[in-house]
């Protein structure tokens, strides 16, 4: 393999017809170059498709009272029902698979009516009762302070939790919300967290305008009593949502008097369905990135593969010489199989290189003007897909030199020497 | 060295047959300077070809240095040519992006000689053949002469048993010729058998003994001092 002579020969038989070099090179480098952007670009899709979710747990589903559409039990249609505490003790009784699960409540008064008061300053914020599993399910970034805790839950604290423009409507900018009070529905919260979404725009807009409460605190201050809002469910890891989802929904008709058919009484939402959508449409967009990459690529060597042929051709004479001196088959195979491999790899490598490049400065040129969009970001290739890409030129390489290094052993020595060819 | 027996050849082109080698008996010992003389299409190349196992052969038999040589792989007849046959051709058929050095190191590059032994001793044989100073010149940069002497110290280098030159001397003239000639019976001197093929008369009257080849079988063997003996006769009559 590192062999001065064997390196001398690809050296002079590329140098002698630079042009032909370039050309067959610029094929193959053409080839790994598109491959490697629309990979970029497919991951910047991606990223700034999933980029929008935040850190959610994909195995997640949400769960509602709606109306009853069914009578039954002597129940008529169109009842409406509420989840209760011990709705959520049976679940978690009745279902193992459930790994976390958040009861949810929410406070009146959302946006549009003013509910909270400091000082002079008068804010409508939306109010929200968790349990602390809620921040594993659909994490927020806690900036200062912390998350509502299990003591928070037992002791029913009137503490919360504030969003980053809570802070900014209801505190000076220099100011620490820690440890200050807000008056929420004229009852005294001491803020003990501060946080930020991970989603992006509207959806983060409208996460970072939001208080959380203790949920029992809720449950109290709004005499709500033992009422639950809704349910954020998440499943063991090797357990799809859809299983929980199912179970949850049966225990829930059975509980409430629900007709076992009746699947509009119970709305729920199950992420990991629409994300496997939209999983299937990126491995989609992916496969097809690779068909078309590999499809250029393949034009590329088999370019590399025709020249090689000329060469071949070319050299037939000198081939036969090496032989007549005693060059074994496997000496001329290697020689050309190395010619072309070295031919792929450092065109595909440079292509690989300058397209890694090109993703880079577009990244660097999106973050540093602001430009990132929605369905946007982070345009990179990873270094797996990076070697692979490698690993695969290396071996069309090999394969681009193979039919013209077997066309040179066919020929006989004889052949190659005669004058009159 | 070299014993065939009933050789037969037959090149197909197409539908075509061609019936080129019809049976040839030869032997030649060890050490002999024999040339190969016969009209163009009377199998002589073929026949140079065969003993240099670059071509095959279809009927008959053929001892080289006391082995069989029949059927064989690509992989083992470059060894046996590599081991026993030093090949001198008219063309010279020199690697033209090769330098001297590098061309007669040539043969010790697939015996797989390291690179600093195969330089120092290619730069001994050129040496030999008073091509010192071209050591590093290309093939092109070269006469006709030094040309065929880098190809015969191409063929040495891997101190092969067999020298065979196919017209070694039919593009060169013919000072440079009979310079070839001399340098070829030094060879001899050496103890390695030297087969030449050639049309050239006062060629083949340099070596030892001459076989003429006519329409595929031997039509006759000659001892030099035979031949003499029979150019005064024609003289006399």
């Amino acid at each position: 393999m590192f062999d001065l002579d064997k390196w001398n020969e690809i050296y002079f038989a590329l140098k002698k017809n630079k042009l032909r070099t370039f050309f067959t090179a610029f094929g193959v480098f053409w080839g790994i170059f598109m491959l490697v952007v629309m990979m970029g670009a497919g991951a910047g899709l991606y990223n700034g498709v999933t980029r929008d979710m935040g850190d959610m747990a994909t195995n997640s589903m949400f769960m509602w009272t709606q109306t009853t559409t069914m009578p039954y039990k002597g129940f008529p249609r169109g009842r409406r029902y509420m989840f209760r505490n011990s709705d959520t003790e049976a679940l978690k009784d009745n279902i193992p698979e459930i790994k976390y699960i958040a009861a949810r409540l929410q406070g009146w008064g959302g946006e549009g009516s003013n509910n909270v008061i400091r000082g002079d300053r008068i804010g409508g914020f939306s109010i929200q009762g968790d349990y602390p599993d809620y921040n594993k399910i659909e994490p927020v970034n806690i900036i200062e302070g912390r998350f509502i805790n299990d003591i928070d839950i037992g002791n029913q604290r009137k503490v919360a939790v504030i969003g980053i423009r809570v802070k900014d409507e209801m505190f000076n900018a220099d100011e620490d919300p820690i440890g200050e009070y807000l008056q929420i529905r004229g009852v005294y919260f001491k803020v003990v967290g501060l946080f930020k979404s991970k989603k992006r725009d509207q959806q983060a807009d409208r996460d970072n305008q939001q208080i959380i409460l203790p949920f029992t605190t809720l449950q109290r201050v709004y005499n709500y009593g033992d009422v639950v809002g809704w349910y954020a469910i998440t499943s063991q890891d090797d357990v799809p949502v859809s299983v929980v989802e199912e179970k949850a929904k049966t225990l829930m008709k059975k509980r409430h008097g629900i007709h076992p058919d009746d699947d509009r009484a119970i709305g729920s939402f199950n992420l990991q369905t629409e994300f496997k959508k939209m999983t299937n449409l990126f491995t989609g967009i992916d496969g097809l990135i690779w068909i078309v990459g590999i499809g250029t690529l393949f034009a590329g060597v088999i370019g590399v593969s025709n020249i090689m042929l000329i060469v071949v051709k070319e050299r037939t004479k000198e081939i036969g010489i090496q032989r007549a001196l005693g060059a074994s088959p496997r000496n001329i195979i290697s020689q050309i199989i190395t010619e072309s491999v070295f031919l792929t790899t450092f065109a595909g490598y440079f292509g690989l290189v300058v397209g890694v490049g090109l993703l880079e400065l577009l990244n660097y040129i999106m973050v540093s003007t602001g430009a990132e969009g929605d369905m946007f970001a982070n345009p990179t290739i990873d270094f797996h897909k990076a070697m692979t890409a490698l690993v695969i030129l290396v071996v069309s390489g090999a394969f681009a030199g193979w039919i013209p290094a077997k066309r040179a052993i066919s020929i006989k020595p004889i052949d190659a020497l005669r004058d009159e060819v | 060295m070299i014993r065939l027996e009933g050789i037969h050849k037959t090149y197909i082109t197409g539908t075509n047959e061609l019936h080129v080698l019809k049976g040839i008996d030869l032997h030649i010992e060890k050490g002999e300077m024999v040339s190969i003389m016969g009209s163009s299409g009377s199998g002589k190349s073929t026949l140079l070809n065969i003993i240099g196992i670059l071509d095959n052969y279809d009927k008959g038999k053929y001892w080289l240095d006391g082995d069989l040589i029949g059927k064989m792989s690509e992989t083992k007849a470059a060894q046996y040519r590599n081991r026993l046959i030093g090949f001198v051709f008219q063309s010279f058929n020199l690697i033209s992006f090769k330098n001297a050095v590098e061309n007669v190191a040539l043969p010790l590059y697939y015996k797989k000689v390291s690179r600093k032994k195969r330089n120092k001793l290619a730069l001994e044989y050129l040496d030999k053949l008073g091509l010192k100073e071209w050591a590093t010149h290309l093939p092109n940069e070269l006469s006709g002469g030094q040309k065929q002497r880098l190809a015969i110290a191409r063929a040495l280098i891997a101190e092969p048993k067999i020298i065979l030159a196919d017209e070694p001397t039919g593009a060169l003239d013919s000072k440079t010729s009979l310079e070839m000639m001399d340098l070829f019976k030094e060879i001899n001197d050496m103890g390695i058998t030297v087969i030449i093929v050639t049309h050239e008369r006062d060629i083949a009257a340099k070596t030892g003994k001459i076989i003429r080849l006519k329409d595929g079988i031997i039509d006759s063997i000659m001892d030099n001092g035979e031949r003499k003996k029979w150019l005064a006769d024609q003289v006399m009559a």
